[in-house]
């Protein structure tokens, strides 16, 4: 951070355009699924034919308002849809059915997890999240430009943050949050390579201090919640650095350019637009009954700030071993899964981090392909409890069984992983040890402790490595106290 | 009897067709020669579909043939060429949709091909229904079939004519602020815009969605009653459209008006009207009070608003309407070096003066900053409109004023003078923000010969008791129809 910058203070507001896991259009019957070659999820309805009309999909409805009470948000019972007007060819009737005066759901917040070090969690107010159509997709090629309109008409939310973010990180922290959340309510998936998140940040900056706001350029293109934060961070600097020259800041819409790390303006033709929104005739006010938003909230899944919090309090995890956990609902459910009948919930809660996770991660695969069943990681979990393997032993098996997808009992038992815990036979094996080294034993008892790991290491070698080494330790301690 | 049975009402020759004394493929072909003799002189026709009615009326015969069949089996109607028909052109009476063929039927259309009803071609109107006398089509002015100097009558003036002139047994028009009525009215037909919501629009192109409805020409009321019952009720693929049962509109047609209240309205009788009209309407009036109805006042007093609020909420919907003919997908294409150009120039070649000035005009009422002057207010005005006609209902069952302010004028005559031409619908166009029914139907002739025009409005969902009054007066035969001269 240059000396600068400590000067100032960024103000980022966040608009974050979500699409909504439905099988079908939010205004036809066409489907949604990604990926299918160009034009073949379409109809006349979302291609924009003379004399058709939009039937609005209940499902989005649905979804939308268990986003909303997930952001706390006030679900308004009658909300109307907008045509906002703009020509471009990716957007077949001219006009994008919006929701504008009367969102389905205004206010509410989101709240971040706290880091630890600056203390609790963090609330981002919203100021609205609305139903939209999405457009279709300009494809360029060298002697032409096309459009794909299998895109047209998939439904999407816009949540519209209120200005209440400070720092690149906090605008990264809350767009990971705002996934989570899609996530874990299945009202998205959240995945920005496929276009089904995206978010265009406002950013301004004043004086540490003023409560008055600076002017504002809205920053587009940003694919991934890395050139969210990069973006930020350069347009944040590049309005200081022009501030402290003694210039203005124009207000403006300006790219997000990946490649060169630069943003640039857009051109003022792209986007200079009065949008004359009215309200759609097409389509009856959207009447929400108070019950629907009853069943809805009773419905609601357990949202990741409110496990986070259960995993803090009840199970004694760290915020930051709390947030890793739960910042997918698979893996949040999983970890719950591994817990019945173990005593070691932080052992636990380990093992998935690390083993889980890496399995997970390195498959690029979903849980359930990638890793054994929960409760056949909590069988070998409890097995280590239990003395019965060694942790080592554990992930030897962990690893067997991602590949066999056997289950625990066996690969450990044809591993030949089970550890000896039969005092007696340890016993016997710690005497033979103590009598083939006869000057050792003397050193140690001499006040040589060091030698103590070498005579369990003995120990182990003679049980062939598979002796319960707390088992060991106590006997070996024992016996060579006893002169 | 077959070659002049272009001449039957649908009434008559639904009678004929189930006794098989009369075969669909002779009405159609008997319509179709009729086109052929008087489509010179009128023009009502964009296109016309001989050889599609033909082959649907052997398959009407067959049906027919077999007993049973619905109300419209086998009959000729013409279609407004603004209503999507899968597989033939769909022009809407602009350039720019000059080949436009659609790949879906309108909902309506889809119901009247699973009836067995013929379509002889689609009739000429106004450009996206933008007018009030089908002189603003692309494919040149409908003549009015009275006096082939004159206007029919717009925007659906091709499916007035094509009635009156006997070229079909019934058509389909859409009303926006007139353009059923006051056509009916000037081609001396009877016409109907049913309420807001009664009849599908899916497929109906759209000019002002929140005012559009589709409704029937036809020779007589009880003909468009039975196209009624045949067009309304629920559509899945229209969210507006009303969800209630459809009545058996044929069976309100008691004939009696004993103990109905007439209201009248004062507003409706202006200064400046065609004194013909107001003396033919007046006569009409008194008439029913001789059958026994009762008149009574009422008072409609926004209606001098009426005019300027339908011109910004319905020039409003259609500026986003029309945004879709941008020469990208469909229509007309203007190549140009960019897409600004290609936009511009597509647009430019491809409408009419009337929709580009509707389209600005709307483009206009919408901007920021005139939005709450312009369209927020004409709102305002609109449920101002809709009280005015609920207090006149708590003491009257149905409303009598003319159509028109006039019969039909000169081809030309208004051309120069939108505002003389808005005028025209000064009586129909609250019937529309409104979201009313309203009937209009031949009511005597003026000192010339052209036919003057009742209208019956009745409160929202009162079809039966306009189509009633509107049966009984025909049926006392105070007026005799009068055919069209050509
Ligand atoms: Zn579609």
């Amino acid at each position: 951070m240059s000396a600068s910058s400590e000067k100032y203070e960024a103000v980022i507001g966040l608009e974050v355009h979500a699409q909504l896991l439905t099988r079908s259009k939010i205004f036809c019957g066409c489907s949604t699924e990604f990926g299918a070659p160009p034009n073949t999820h379409v109809c006349p309805v979302c291609c924009g034919m003379p004399g058709v009309l939009p039937v609005f999909n209940r499902r989005v409805l649905e979804l939308a308002i268990r986003m909303g009470l997930a952001a706390h948000c006030t679900i308004a019972p009658r909300s109307i849809f907008d045509r906002k007007n703009y020509f471009y060819p990716d957007l077949p009737k001219g006009y994008q059915i919006s929701q504008y005066e009367t969102p389905l759901c205004k206010g509410g917040y989101i709240e971040l997890p706290g880091d630890g070090d600056n203390g609790g969690p963090t609330r981002i107010r919203l100021v609205r999240i609305h139903l939209e159509e999405d457009a279709g997709k300009n494809i360029h090629a060298p002697d032409c430009s096309l459009v794909d309109f299998n895109r047209s008409g998939v439904p999407l939310t816009e949540i519209v943050s209120e200005p209440d973010i400070r720092t690149p990180e906090q605008a990264g922290a809350y767009l990971r949050e705002l996934r989570s959340m899609l996530r874990y309510l299945e009202v998205s998936d959240g995945n920005m390579e496929e276009g089904s998140f995206r978010c265009d940040a406002n950013v301004s900056v004043r004086p540490r201090g003023s409560d008055s706001l600076g002017v504002k350029t809205e920053v587009k293109n940003m694919n991934s919640f890395r050139h969210v934060e990069h973006a930020i961070a350069y347009e944040i600097e590049r309005q200081i650095e022009l501030l402290e020259a003694g210039e203005r800041v124009v207000q403006e819409t300006r790219l997000w350019d990946p490649d060169r790390g630069v943003t640039r303006p857009m051109r003022s033709k792209e986007y200079a637009h009065d949008y004359r929104y009215f309200p759609e005739p097409d389509l009856p006010p959207l009447i929400v009954p108070p019950d629907l938003v009853e069943q809805i909230r009773i419905a609601m899944p357990e949202l990741p700030a409110a496990r986070r919090a259960r995993y803090t309090s009840e199970m004694g995890l760290t915020p930051y071993e709390a947030n890793v956990l739960t910042q997918e609902r698979e893996i949040a459910d999983y970890f719950e899964a591994v817990l019945p009948g173990l005593k070691n919930r932080k052992a636990a809660a380990n093992w998935v981090m690390t083993e889980v996770l890496r399995v997970v991660n390195e498959s690029g695969r979903g849980v359930a392909q990638s890793v054994p069943a929960p409760a056949e990681v909590g069988s070998l979990l409890k097995m280590v409890e239990d003395g019965a393997i060694s942790l080592n032993a554990a992930k030897t098996a962990f690893a067997a069984m991602c590949k066999s997808g056997k289950n625990a009992k066996a690969t450990v038992s044809e591993l030949g992983l089970l550890q000896v815990s039969d005092e007696a036979a340890i016993a016997a094996a710690c005497d033979e040890v103590i009598c083939a080294e006869p000057a050792k034993v003397a050193e140690y008892r001499g006040g040589r402790d060091k030698l103590f790991g070498f005579f369990v290491g003995q120990v182990m070698k003679a049980m062939g490595g598979k002796a319960n080494p707390k088992i060991i330790n106590e006997v070996l301690r024992r016996k060579l106290a006893a002169s | 009897m077959a070659t002049d049975s272009f001449r039957l009402t649908i009434t008559e020759a639904r009678e004929l067709l189930r006794k098989r004394e009369l075969s669909a493929v002779e009405l159609t072909r008997a319509c179709l020669d009729r086109i052929d003799a008087v489509e010179p002189l009128l023009n009502s026709f964009i296109t016309v579909c001989a050889d599609e009615a033909l082959a649907q009326a052997r398959e009407a015969d067959r049906r027919l043939a077999k007993g049973g069949a619905p109300p419209l089996c086998g009959i000729p109607l013409a279609i407004k060429d603004i209503y999507a028909t899968r597989g033939v052109r769909t022009t809407c009476a602009s350039k720019i949709l000059e080949n436009f063929v659609p790949t879906y039927d309108a909902t309506v259309i889809a119901r009247l091909r699973a009836e067995g009803a013929v379509f002889v071609g689609k009739a000429n109107l106004d450009e996206f229904a933008m007018g009030s006398s089908t002189e603003n089509s692309a494919f040149g002015p409908t003549r009015n079939p009275y006096d082939t100097q004159r206007v029919a009558g717009g925007s659906s003036g091709g499916s007035a004519a094509a009635v009156a002139a006997d070229q079909c047994l019934g058509s389909l028009g859409t009303d926006t602020g007139g353009s059923i009525r006051e056509p009916a009215s000037f081609c001396g037909v009877v016409g109907i815009k049913p309420t807001y919501s009664r009849v599908s629009r899916f497929g109906i192109v759209a000019y002002a969605s929140s005012l559009d409805q589709v409704g029937p020409f036809g020779k007589t009321v009880r003909d468009c009653a039975i196209m009624l019952r045949s067009l309304a009720g629920a559509d899945p693929a229209d969210s507006t459209c009303s969800t209630r049962p459809v009545p058996d509109y044929e069976a309100a047609l008691s004939g009696e008006v004993k103990g109905m209240r007439i209201g009248v309205p004062k507003e409706f009788f202006v200064e400046g009207m065609q004194a013909d009209v107001e003396n033919a309407v007046r006569a009409a009036i008194a008439h029913y009070q001789s059958a026994g109805a009762r008149v009574v006042e009422v008072s409609l007093p926004h209606t001098q608003y009426a005019v300027a609020a339908y011109y910004l909420i319905a020039t409003a919907e259609a500026s986003a309407n029309l945004e879709r003919y941008d020469g990208i997908r469909y229509g007309v294409r203007v190549e140009a070096d960019n897409l600004l150009d290609l936009y511009r120039k597509t647009r430019a070649r491809g409408f009419g003066a009337e929709v580009k000035r509707r389209i600005m005009l709307g483009t206009f009422a919408l901007s920021t900053g005139y939005y709450d002057a312009y369209y927020l207010k004409a709102q305002k005005v609109r449920t101002l409109i809709k009280r005015d006609f609920d207090q006149a209902f708590a003491c009257c069952d149905l409303i009598a004023t003319p159509t028109a302010p006039t019969t039909a004028f000169r081809l030309g005559e208004k051309m120069s003078d939108p505002l003389q031409m808005y005028l025209s619908d000064i009586f129909t166009i609250s019937v529309n923000l409104a979201g009313l029914p309203g009937l209009a139907l031949p009511c005597g002739y003026d000192a010339e010969g052209m036919p003057i025009g009742l209208q019956l409005i009745g409160p929202a969902f009162g079809e039966e008791i306009i189509l009633r009054a509107g049966d009984a007066y025909e049926r006392s035969g105070v007026l005799t129809r009068k055919p069209a001269v050509v």
